[in-house]
């Protein structure tokens, strides 16, 4: 291994028992939002609220991790100050980052709270080195979480052509679009990850017993159709199944999760500085059994260097969290499709 | 109010592209932007042939923009963009943050805030009006609402541009939909498209018309359309109506938009005679704040 600096694992936590989950099961950092639509996992019950907020800021430092605080969607005339009082209360609690997409809010965090931290969310959508400079020379950007569009080349490109840390996905539900370039959400339901933060939101969704099977809708629109022996997911609208021409299938995305661990090495040997989990919606079981297993990978990646294997039993406890119990390396591997 | 004809999304043979512009260098719009915007892979039209495009176009009268492809990937994509952004000659449209970075360092000051750089606030704007940002494309799914809010709370008000006519684009990916669908890596795509003048229908499994695959493009099945939305457009002081290219009536449709903008028909005649000239139902939700493919009926 040539990499300088340790990977530091980035788990998602969308609850105070989901942060200390991912904390005791070996997380370096924990990235949390705020109850409101001030970041891209907006969903009912989930997020922390000031109180919860300075308990699992607490709980964390005490044990020498990290919070970073995701305010990743773009505010609008009406609602600015909701965002901009949010970067005030994270860096009066002490997050250790904020996760930003919105240019403007970079400016304001960086000339309100110079000390704070900016990491670039992957809803910035900044998918070349030129992109991510231009938010380094402006706002002091200091690192930067790619979009999954990249090949593992394309990634190691970037990172030799920027002083930015580079945060890559590393496992989870896998967005097939560009993030932050998506308006799919929007143009079905109203509601779109950019401005709301979310996507293919709960109260827009029926699910629907009929003679022909389940029927999953998103206002109105039928997402899939279910067999008996079928298990019916989510209606996320690109993981539905549509027709195109005379075939009925999956023409977006199948339902599947996006699992790197056999990567692992490479992209510690690429420079990348930080792998994050996807999944602040999901519960502290998923926090801890994918932490477990990624801090685990990272550990043994240290000592193992090049003889590093990845274990079936890593694989097997990931593919039972998986969406659809599958897994793809996405767009990392160039010949997906 | 003038009268723009945004990027062409599809993926054309070279001499259908060329008789599309020779077309369009004879129609009463003001601004073409041109180039290729979606797919890097899309070689019928070098960047040369834009060129000669950009000049005939020029020479007609039009303001000529060349607009920056929306998802950079790798090192030859930046090739690309540093020779559109070298170029003396025309306007350039910086669709990603790749190519702010460009037009900054190359002290531009006239450059076009594309609809995928995402600026929904008045503070974002203002950074990028700082950087030379003129003229702002507002982002489709923005409501006009917001809009208003943006432009009451900038510092410098821009030129606005609003999408008022086409499918509109939705989402890009690193994935090729079209190539998906023939089961063919993206990088040996065949390149399919070419058969494909306006993309892929995506369509529900009862049939209803939902998306449209372009390439690593989704576009909306429906056609957005605002003509009959004009009032409001012009109080809230927009200065340019961006129409999508498509296949088939371009030049009625440029020519209607135009008549309606003079005032020599009302809005929702235009819109009325729209209808035949559309591949597809309209919507104009995303306007009014609603679901995009939801359409309303403009309030007298």
């Amino acid at each position: 291994m040539t990499a300088n600096h340790p990977i530091e694992l980035v788990c998602p936590a969308g609850s105070l028992p989901a942060l200390k989950t991912a904390v005791d099961a070996g997380a370096d950092c924990v990235y949390v939002g705020f109850k409101n639509a001030t970041n891209a996992r907006n969903f009912t019950g989930l997020n922390f609220t000031d109180a919860s907020m300075r308990e699992g800021i607490r709980y964390a430092h005490d044990r020498g991790r990290k919070v970073l605080l995701a305010l990743n969607t773009y505010p609008q005339a009406g609602n600015w100050p909701e965002w901009t009082k949010t970067i005030d209360a994270a860096a009066e609690m002490g997050v250790n980052a904020v996760i930003l997409a919105d240019p403007g809010l970079m400016r304001y965090a960086n000339r309100t709270h110079p000390e704070l931290r900016l990491h670039l969310s992957v809803q910035g959508s900044a998918t070349s080195y030129e992109a991510i400079n231009f938010y380094h020379e402006h706002f002091g950007v200091q690192r930067a979480v790619l979009p999954r569009v990249l090949s593992l080349p394309q990634v190691e490109h970037v990172i030799k052509k920027t002083p930015v840390e580079i945060e890559v996905f590393g496992f989870g539900g896998l967005c097939v679009m560009v993030e932050g370039r998506c308006s799919l959400s929007a143009y079905a339901t109203g509601e779109s990850p950019n401005c709301n933060g979310a996507c293919s939101p709960g109260k827009h969704v029926r699910w629907e017993q009929t003679a022909k099977g389940m029927e999953t809708r998103l206002n109105g629109i039928l997402i899939d159709r279910f067999a008996d022996d079928e298990r019916a997911g989510y209606p996320t609208l690109c993981k539905g199944r549509f027709a195109v021409g005379d075939d009925t299938y999956y023409a977006i995305e199948e339902p599947t999760s996006l699992n790197t661990l056999e990567l692992l090495p490479d992209l510690a040997r690429a420079g990348v500085r930080a792998i994050k989990i996807e999944g602040r919606q999901r519960s502290p079981a998923y926090v801890q059994q994918v932490t477990r297993v990624w801090r685990a990978a990272i550990d043994r990646l240290k000592t193992d260097g090049d003889r590093f294997a990845v274990q079936p039993k890593w694989m097997a406890a990931l593919n039972n969290v998986s969406e659809g119990q599958s897994h793809t390396l996405g767009a990392y591997y160039r010949p997906w499709k | 109010m003038k009268l723009a004809l945004g990027p062409h999304q599809y993926y054309w043979p070279r001499q259908a592209m060329m008789d599309f512009y020779a077309d369009v260098a004879d129609s009463p719009v003001d601004i073409v932007y041109v180039g290729e915007s979606v797919c890097s892979r899309r070689h019928e039209m070098r960047l040369e042939d834009w060129f000669d495009v950009a000049h005939v176009l020029a020479e007609a009268g039009k303001e000529v923009v060349f607009s920056s492809l929306v998802l950079i990937e790798s090192e030859s994509d930046l090739k690309v963009l540093r020779k559109l952004v070298g170029q003396p000659d025309f306007r350039v449209e910086a669709n990603d943050m790749a190519a702010v970075q460009a037009l900054v360092r190359a002290g531009h000051k006239h450059w076009i805030a594309g609809p995928t750089l995402n600026v929904f606030n008045p503070a974002t704007m203002d950074v990028f009006a700082e950087q030379g940002a003129t003229r702002w494309a507002v982002p489709p799914e923005m409501a006009r609402e917001a809009m208003d809010g943006l432009l009451a709370g900038c510092a410098v008000r821009p030129e606005v541009e609003v999408t008022a006519y086409g499918r509109l684009p939705l989402a890009y990916s690193a994935r090729c939909f079209t190539a998906r669908h023939f089961n063919l890596q993206k990088d040996t795509c065949e390149f399919r498209c070419l058969q494909h003048a306006e993309g892929m229908p995506l369509k529900t499994r009862e049939g209803e018309a939902f998306l449209t695959l372009n390439g690593i493009q989704t576009q909306s099945a429906k056609v957005y359309n605002l003509l009959g939305d004009l009032p409001a457009l012009q109080a809230s002081g927009v200065d340019v109506l961006r129409v999508l290219p498509q296949s088939e009536h371009m030049t009625e449709l440029l020519a209607l938009f135009r008549r309606a903008i003079d005032g020599e028909i009302a809005p929702a005649e235009a819109f009325a005679q729209s209808q035949p000239l559309m591949p597809e139902a309209p919507c104009n939700g995303f306007w009014h704040g609603k679901p995009g493919l939801e359409q309303y009926v403009a309030a007298a």
